[in-house]
């Protein structure tokens, strides 16, 4: 298969783009901020989503979607990059879809992926428990009661957390602590009286919560995948959240590029453009060069998901890590070529370095991906 | 698609048949390398039969018109037989500059004459060819060229030198740049002229370089009578022909990567050397510069790929080329940094048979030229941003 986007691809990329350029450009990202918005995001623009079919596209046909794959997932993504625009499409249609679609009984997909794929149930991944990125680490405890499990402990960073109607839930089933063995996967609703929400906005307005636990009471039914050997579910699900940030980081770059490129063209001093400056100039043709290479390991990368590629771990590392370095260069140096008004709250390129440092820390940042890809390839 | 998997199992078949199991591993060194040409002296009998299988299919060079002798097949095709040698870990039969730069030069700049005349035996390997592009005076400024042609009718005759000629002295046949109009602008009195190098007033110097003994000559003219029927395209229109051929020429050197392509993963080559410490590599700090070294290998490689998927067979890959060289040399040049720190005090070693003769500190050493020739690292960047980014000035 060759590494450029079919027709119908192509199609997705366009319509995405002018719905979004119309209905969510960047000025809805500050509105949605100087409103003091709560959610992080406006449920108006996300059934609108749902009407375009985004929250759809990965959700097998047989549950109401269209399986379109996280190629098409993937692109959308991208386009949601350039504008900024917030919506649970990662924390529901890519890793909450993935984790039923991975570890659910038909009986759970039943329950929860027609709704999602309507935009009517968000799902949110509460696997983290402390200011890193650590999946493996998991003390909070699910401890048998009855017929269920009783789950008690503290996630943090949880990405829609407050807006979710359905958690995915690590706890430990056995084992210590950092222990991957051990770790169980499960479904809570979100509104389940001993769950405290913290919310918390984030650098640019996008939102997560810390949650806590309390004797969480659930039945066997709430497992996700197999008891104990919850990872098995968790890691396809984070590396296919890493690949889809990396999309949404693809766009984010681009267009803090394309932007600061206009800018070169357009600004004077010393009575010439400023792109006429060879020490802008290279910088400039490195940056478009890294994002090239960008736009090919995300094509794989989404291409490999698609395909369950065996090597899957490897590949999402190797694209995180890139995506990361490379975007948060760009839209640094973004600031940096733009200059005085770059730092300015009422300019928007200032908004592109907020967003790519969120995409990039959350799951796990550069550090973390290319520890991650050097322990897959055995070093 | 049912075609291209037929094609598929008859490529896998016919190398099956074909290729000679000691071409099946990647080069030992830069020794076992096919370059061909009158006066090649083959290796093995191996190498001569895999060359002339290859010739007899024109898969030396795929893309190319059967009626010139090449392989006819377009850019799916030819990916696939691409896929299918490097599947058996197949050498190429031959490295030729006569594939990677003439050649497409005269497919889409040279007379119907001159491709038939020169075409048919680069497919087959009989003619070695060099390339006379830069000048003692004209390096980055390649323009401003001074190797000079005078009229004479139907010939000129040709004074001047010029440089880093790659393989000079084993050249059969050169294509260079010669002001062929010294009073026009610098870009428009240039043609690109080809001559047999056993032309009486040819002579080549050898050039040593920091590394040791290198590959280039010098190569200086005097009173050299080269034919008008040799100028590729229309006189004095050499410069847009040089351009292209460049690009043809970067993308080669782009590639360089991939010349040892089935080579150790560097990650391997340091596990060996260091050793892991709890799954790990014992040095941390050099395992971080390893792992981004992979990963932007990886980017490199896919990005050609891609590149290729989204250009025409033998094509030019235009501007592109120069990002493309600029990132391949400069992981070249990474690659072998790491080399030779994960080598430590053992690369620092020049001599003897336990060395290669200093083969590791030799290599890196060379690697510094990567981002030279060819144009250096900052000519491709001004490319990059003029002619794709469309900065000013």
């Amino acid at each position: 298969m060759t590494l450029v986007l079919n027709e119908e691809q192509l199609m997705l990329k366009e319509s995405a783009r002018d719905f979004l350029q119309q209905r969510a450009p960047l000025s809805h990202l500050r509105e949605l901020r100087d409103s003091g918005n709560t959610r992080g995001y406006s449920p108006e623009l996300w059934s609108e989503m749902a009407d375009m079919g985004w929250t759809a596209i990965l959700v097998p046909e047989q549950y109401g979607g269209l399986e379109y794959g996280y190629s098409g997932l993937g692109i959308v993504l991208e386009e949601s990059g350039r504008t900024l625009t917030p919506s649970p499409l990662l924390s529901t249609c890519l890793m909450g879809v993935t984790a039923l679609t991975t570890g659910g009984s038909d009986e759970q997909r039943r329950k929860y992926l027609p709704e999602v794929a309507a935009g009517s149930h968000l799902l949110a991944l509460a696997v983290n428990e402390s200011s890193v990125h650590a999946p493996c680490s998991v003390a909070t405890a699910a401890q048998a009661s009855g017929e269920g499990f009783s789950l008690t402990g503290r996630k943090t960073a949880v990405i829609d957390g407050h807006n979710a109607d359905t958690l995915i839930v690590s706890a430990r089933t056995r084992g210590t602590e950092h222990e991957a063995d051990g770790i169980s996967l499960f479904l809570v609703p979100a509104d389940h009286p001993g769950i405290h929400t913290e919310r918390y906005r984030v650098l640019d307005t996008h939102t997560a919560a810390h949650m806590t636990l309390d004797k969480v009471e659930i039945g066997p039914d709430a497992v996700l995948g197999e008891l104990h050997r919850g990872m098995a579910v968790l890691d396809p699900v984070l590396n296919a959240g890493a690949i889809g940030q990396s999309a949404e980081l693809l766009g984010v770059a681009q267009e803090a590029f394309e932007r600061t490129l206009g800018y070169l063209k357009e600004r004077k001093q010393f009575g010439v453009l400023i792109g006429s400056f060879q020490a802008l100039q290279h910088r400039a043709a490195v940056m478009f060069g890294d994002i090239e290479q960008c736009k090919s390991i995300v094509l794989k990368g989404l291409r490999a998901l698609d395909k369950g590629d065996e090597n899957l771990s490897e590949i999402a590392s190797l694209i995180k890590a890139k995506l990361s370095e490379t975007a948060h260069h760009v839209t640094a140096e973004a600031i940096q070529m733009h200059g005085g008004i770059g730092m300015t709250d009422e300019f928007d390129i200032g908004f592109f370095l907020k967003r790519c440092q969120i995409l990039e820390t959350f799951l796990g940042d550069h550090y973390f991906h290319l520890d991650r890809f050097a322990g897959q390839r055995g070093y | 698609m049912r075609e291209l998997e037929q094609f598929r199992s008859d490529v896998r078949a016919w190398l099956e048949a074909h290729c000679p199991e000691s071409m099946r591993e990647p080069y030992r060194s830069e020794a076992d390398v096919c370059w061909g040409g009158r006066n090649w002296k083959f290796q093995s009998e191996d190498q001569e039969i895999w060359l002339r299988c290859m010739a007899e299919k024109g898969w030396t060079a795929p893309t190319w018109p059967a009626q010139y002798g090449g392989g006819g097949l377009d850019r799916e095709h030819a990916k696939i037989l691409k896929q299918e040698m490097s599947r058996i870990k197949a050498r190429p039969p031959i490295y030729s500059f006569g594939i990677a730069m003439i050649g497409p030069a005269l497919l889409k700049y040279g007379s119907e004459e001159l491709k038939m005349q020169h075409l048919p035996p680069i497919v087959r390997g009989e003619i070695r060819w060099v390339q006379g592009y830069s000048e003692p005076n004209a390096g980055s400024d390649l323009a401003s060229l001074q190797a000079r042609a005078d009229d004479q009718g139907d010939h000129y005759i040709v004074n001047g030198s010029k440089i880093w000629t790659s393989y000079g002295e084993k050249g059969d046949w050169m294509f260079a740049l010669i002001r062929t109009d010294s009073e026009a602008p610098k870009h428009q009195g240039i043609s690109l002229i080809l001559f047999d190098m056993q032309t009486p007033g040819i002579s080549t110097r050898p050039i040593q370089l920091i590394s040791g003994k290198s590959p280039f000559t010098e190569t200086f003219f005097e009173n050299t009578r080269m034919e008008k029927n040799q100028v590729v395209g229309e006189p004095n229109q050499g410069w847009t022909i040089a351009k292209y051929l460049l690009t043809h020429e970067r993308e080669m050197i782009g590639e360089t990567g991939n010349l040892q392509s089935g080579a150790e993963l560097l990650s391997h080559i340091a596990v060996k050397k260091l050793g892991l410490d709890n799954g790990r590599l014992s040095n941390p700090v050099l395992r971080t510069d390893i792992a981004r070294f992979e990963i932007d290998e990886v980017c490199h490689q896919l990005t050609m790929e891609r590149a290729r998927d989204e250009t025409k067979a033998g094509a030019s890959l235009g501007p592109s080329a120069s990002m493309f060289k600029y990132y391949g040399t400069e992981l070249n040049k990474r690659r072998y940094e790491l080399l030779m720190a994960v080598g430590a005090q053992d690369a620092l070693i020049w001599e003897g048979a336990d060395s290669n003769e200093g083969e590791l500190a030799r290599r890196w050493l060379r690697s510094k030229g990567n981002s030279i020739e060819g144009g250096t690292s900052e000519i491709q960047l001004n490319i990059v941003a003029k002619r794709i980014l469309g900065l000013p000035g």
